[in-house]
């Protein structure tokens, strides 16, 4: 028996307040997901359970029962609060998968200050973009990625503490830089949690649009409502789980099931902090018997690359329930599945703003291979016409997708950006930017995005912040960015380049451009080919046309051409 | 072949670590699994080595286990006689 049960009946009779009474919230009572997460679990009688067992990539295993959660996250939240951090603060975590990155997020949450996790990877720029949006004052980072807080320091007047939590005093520490050892910090059974409310803010989560800036998704503690229950019956988790999400907290994914669904549900979840190779996976769910995985296309991908042998190496009977988000998982990875693993893996849809599964196949449901599944009960949703944003009445026609909005995770703004919070619902509907169509048994299809924002390995990359850090590069007179096809990632970032006169194209030029991109932003935001170009095709007022230039990588028709100001492009 | 051994090294400690990393890398340390290369930058590290040595890797031949170390790479690199 699922938790879920039988999808046709749980729509019926679905309301946010089961999962509000099975938290035992009610409205008006102070709720922090710091503490439901940990002390609430504990008063549950499992405070001797494991609730973490991580993996380094050189083989170290450590692990934490709840109430050693509990205990360093208080630890934590008082280490900050003695730093004179405050509730509302934004406190950056930008750490590898480490137990502190878990722990930093959920103590950050219980004094009350906003958890703004960022992808480790991410180069100097982008780290300095997101952190001057959001005004932080802390960064909770690691020795190996200091320098790139080092870089920016001097442009944040605002980041007061850079907390290094590996520092082994083998070179001296800089102003503002402190050391914190997670090892080492007493144990604090009492702290006084942070009375924050359900619309009290909790996490920013950085996302990259078409044009501008990357924008801050904020979401509050109600949150948790939405976060728990559809850990519980889309992922299935049941107390005696291993559970294993993939993904790493700088992006939604991480935090919401890698952080708060899992351990909101009191249950065990392993984290394997290491690059992604095969046969370390494989070896990984045997050891720790993994029964329900949460993964990604591009991963299923490049596992499928490695063939089916390789799976039958291992005995992964634990597995039972697998699923995956980011990117539209493909028909051919379900199938795969079902060989490699003999049953399918069930594709979630979601987004950083929706903070929470929105439309999914669930386990007691028929899985259409390459569909997204059906709206999760309690969320309203559609598709409307691209032009009049009207819901479409007619199966199989494509539209973008829309939520009504009201479901708890829902985010509640954009930091320092309401204009365009508010252009994202139209006729009272949130539009998520993505094309699909529904078929007649009322599941959902995706067809793509309905902007230039690049899905890279299930990563969102804007065009714009790369054409912009392009444009610094010595040579690069001026850049088109778009995605182009790619088996593994689903897209990858093209560049098209115009040199400035002196400069000339070149294998060599190709590479330092791609190093130079990688370096300020992040890989997933370095050109995985670039094709250098006399010039870029343009409207009649001067804008660069990227939808020309996808087009014709994605071998579909240009469309209308006639404000273009140059055909031979 | 140790000159092999060292371009890549030096060009690897240059590129993939930052300036002040003072991590020690080796020959053998895992570069893909150990996260010191991913697999989006396998990719800037797969065209030095064929602008380098003027060669071209296949793609099912450049896999995260086949770049996982500099000796790991000198043995693709062997395939296509360069020593």
């Amino acid at each position: 028996m699922t938790n879920l049960g039988v999808y046709e009946e749980k729509i019926k009779d679905f309301s946010w307040e089961i999962s509000e009474r099975e938290l035992g919230y009610k409205q008006g009572d102070n709720i922090n997901i710091g503490e439901y997460c940990t002390d609430r679990i504990c008063r549950m009688g499992k405070k001797d359970k494991l609730a973490l067992i991580w993996e380094g990539h050189g083989g170290d295993i450590k692990k934490y029962t709840f109430d050693d959660m509990r205990m360093l996250t208080n630890s934590i939240a008082r280490f900050f609060k003695e730093l004179g951090l405050k509730g509302g603060d934004r406190i950056c975590l930008f750490m590898d998968k480490i137990p502190e990155l878990y722990f930093g997020f959920l103590g950050i949450l219980k004094m009350g200050g906003i958890a703004q996790p960022l992808f480790s990877a991410f180069g100097s720029e982008s780290l300095l973009t997101r952190l001057e949006d959001a005004g932080t004052r802390a960064v909770m980072t690691q020795k190996r990625h200091l320098p790139k807080v080092r870089n920016i320091v001097k442009d944040l007047p605002g980041l007061e503490f850079i907390i290094v939590v590996d520092d082994d005093a083998s070179k001296p520490l800089r102003e503002k830089e402190i050391s914190f050892s997670m090892e080492n910090i007493e144990k604090i059974d009492q702290f006084d949690i942070f009375p924050s409310k359900a619309e009290t803010p909790s996490v920013l989560h950085y996302t990259s649009g078409t044009t501008g800036k990357p924008k801050g998704a904020q979401h509050v503690h109600y949150s948790l409502i939405s976060q728990y229950i559809t850990a519980k019956y889309v992922l299935d988790l049941k107390d005696d789980d291993i559970y294993w999400c993939t993904a790493d907290p700088g992006w939604v994914t991480g935090t919401s099931y890698g952080i708060i669904g899992p351990w909101a549900n009191g249950i065990t979840q392993c984290v394997l902090d290491s690059g992604f190779k095969a046969e370390s996976w494989y070896k990984f769910a045997e050891k720790h018997k993994v029964t329900v995985w949460y993964s990604a296309p591009t991963a299923i991908r490049a596992l499928m690359k490695e063939g089916i042998d390789v799976v039958k190496k291992h005995d992964l009977s634990s597995l039972r329930h697998l699923c995956s988000v980011g990117e539209p998982l493909n028909a051919e990875a379900v199938i795969w599945s079902e060989e490699a693993f003999g049953r399918p893996f069930h594709d979630t849809y979601w987004q950083t703003e929706t903070g929470s599964i929105v439309i999914s196949n669930y386990p007691d449901m028929k899985v259409k291979p390459g569909s997204m599944g059906k709206p999760f009960p309690g969320i309203e949703a559609t598709v409307v016409d691209l032009n009049t944003h009207l819901p479409i009445e007619r199966t199989g026609t494509v539209g973008l997708i829309a939520l009504k909005p009201g479901w708890p995770a829902m985010f509640r703004t954009y930091w320092n950006n309401e204009e365009i919070y508010k252009s994202k619902f139209k006729n009272g509907w949130y539009i998520c930017g993505d094309r699909a169509s529904i078929d007649e048994d009322g599941y959902y299809w995706f067809v793509g995005r309905d902007d230039d924002v690049i899905n890279t390995g299930g990563h969102l990359v804007g065009p714009f912040e790369i054409e912009s850090a392009l444009l610094e590069h010595e040579a690069v007179a001026e850049s088109a960015v778009v995605g182009k096809p790619d088996p593994v990632n689903m897209e990858v970032v093209k560049a098209f380049i115009a040199l400035k006169p002196g400069f000339t194209a070149s294998k060599d030029m190709n590479l330092n451009i791609m190093n130079f991109v990688r370096k300020r932003l992040s890989p997933l935001a370095m050109p995985q080919e670039i094709e250098f170009v006399d010039s870029l095709p343009k409207t009649r007022s001067g804008k660069i046309m990227r939808r020309v230039l996808r087009a014709k990588e994605w071998g579909e028709e240009i469309g209308d051409t006639s404000t273009l100001e140059n055909d031979e492009g | 072949m140790s000159d092999t051994k060292d371009v890549i090294l030096e060009y690897v400690k240059n590129e993939y670590l930052e300036e002040g990393d003072d991590q020690e890398v080796t020959y053998t340390t895992p570069l893909i699994s150990g996260g010191i290369v991913d697999s989006f930058s396998m990719v800037s590290l797969k065209l030095f080595l064929e602008n380098k040595y003027d060669i071209k890797i296949p793609d099912d031949v450049a896999t995260p286990e086949a770049f996982d170390s500099v000796n790991n790479i000198v043995e693709v690199l062997k395939k296509f006689n360069i020593e």
